[in-house]
């Protein structure tokens, strides 16, 4: 058909969608090695920031199947209460929304750092990771305040089933979110001695992946723990 | 030109997770659309949750929904996960991943639901001797 000898120029870009590596253009012919199926290693791997970024993406999910098993667990004890207090008793949602709004913010201004950095302006970028970990501090500073008003009113992880899972996977939310801190911190001063070098870009990549999967996982916190178990 | 100074790798066909265009004002814009139905669906969460707009029973699904929609808006407009054909690897591993977290949980509820009334706590049981 004459169709096939129409295809090249326009359609390069997306002729094979499953290509994992990039194949070169050949000219006109259309037929020839630009259309290789994946594993076939036609011309070569792909760039690395997409790799990279794919292969942290893997690793998120992963992460996130693990984030599943904590919620199963609450999921299954949740009306395991030992005669002790229940989410309807230990809630304070209000305190839950102002948690919910501080990540959320962060997570928006953790994008308009992405596109400050895309942009190439070095100021903007450190002020929007800044506002971003600081948004996150907040966040954890209410948190911490919560654990340790229901540690003082003796409803810690030791007093039921429900307590501990509650705990676990809030407190594994918490963990990721310290340690996206430390990584935020790290990356400030790395973006400043280093400025916008390839592998920084490919970390600043990875680490807006990490903060908007944190807020992912969020949402499903606060809907499944906190609303549905205030009794709604 | 090394695949690292371009910015959309437009000769790999495949694009990382997260990874917006270039365009400042269109990248802008995504986010605070992203962050605009973000807060519209998180109100309407508490909302509904506070008063009693939905009958009882339906407000766990009702709340369900609207996460579930939430984490998609997340997913679109701050992860950058679209449809496109340059996102196959990522849509797809994703794709996996929820079908291990359906698993997980759907599974552990089931189970451990009928776990639960076949195996009822020491006192129904003694109650259930009497």
């Amino acid at each position: 058909m004459s169709g096939s000898q129409a295809i090249p120029a326009t359609h390069a870009r997306d002729a094979d969608p499953y290509k994992l590596g990039r194949a070169p253009y050949h000219g006109a012919a259309g037929h020839g090695h630009g259309g290789e199926p994946t594993g076939h290693g036609a011309g070569g791997p792909a760039p690395k920031r997409v790799i990279v970024g794919f292969g942290f993406w893997i690793f998120l999910l992963s992460d996130i199947v693990m984030f599943s098993a904590f919620f199963a667990a609450h999921a299954v004890l949740a009306d395991s209460t030992a005669g002790g207090p229940s989410g309807k008793d230990l809630f304070d949602l209000t305190h839950v929304a102002l948690e919910t709004a501080l990540l959320l913010a962060s997570s928006f201004t953790c994008g308009m750092a992405a596109v400050a950095t895309e942009a190439r302006s070095q100021l903007w970028t450190q002020v929007f990771l800044l506002v971003t970990g600081l948004l996150g501090l907040g966040f954890l500073i209410l948190e911490v305040q919560e654990f340790a008003h229901m540690i003082g009113i003796d409803a810690g992880p030791g007093r039921s089933a429900f307590l501990s899972s509650f705990f676990a996977v809030v407190g594994c939310h918490g963990l990721h979110v310290t340690a996206g801190l430390l990584w935020l911190g790290t990356m400030m001063a790395q973006i400043f001695v280093k400025g916008f070098r390839p592998p920084i870009l490919r970390r600043l990549l990875c680490f807006n992946l990490f903060w908007h999967a944190l807020d992912i996982i969020w949402v499903a916190l606060f809907t499944i723990v906190y609303l549905i178990g205030a009794g709604a | 030109m090394t695949a690292e100074s371009s910015h959309t790798d437009d000769e790999s066909g495949d694009v990382a997770p997260g990874v917006e265009g270039p365009n400042i004002r269109a990248g802008v814009q995504g986010y605070l659309i992203g962050l605009g139905l973000a807060v519209l669906l998180t109100a309407a969460s508490f909302y509904a949750a506070g008063s009693g707009l939905i009958w009882g029973p339906g407000i766990p699904v009702a709340l369900i929904v609207l996460a579930i929609a939430q984490i998609g808006v997340h997913l679109a407009f701050f992860l950058h996960i679209t449809t496109a054909p340059d996102n196959t690897n990522n849509v797809l591993a994703l794709a996996f991943g929820v079908m291990i977290v359906a698993l997980v949980v759907g599974g552990s509820i089931w189970i451990m639901d009928h776990l639960n009334q076949n195996m009822p706590p020491m006192e129904e049981m003694l109650q259930m001797q009497r």
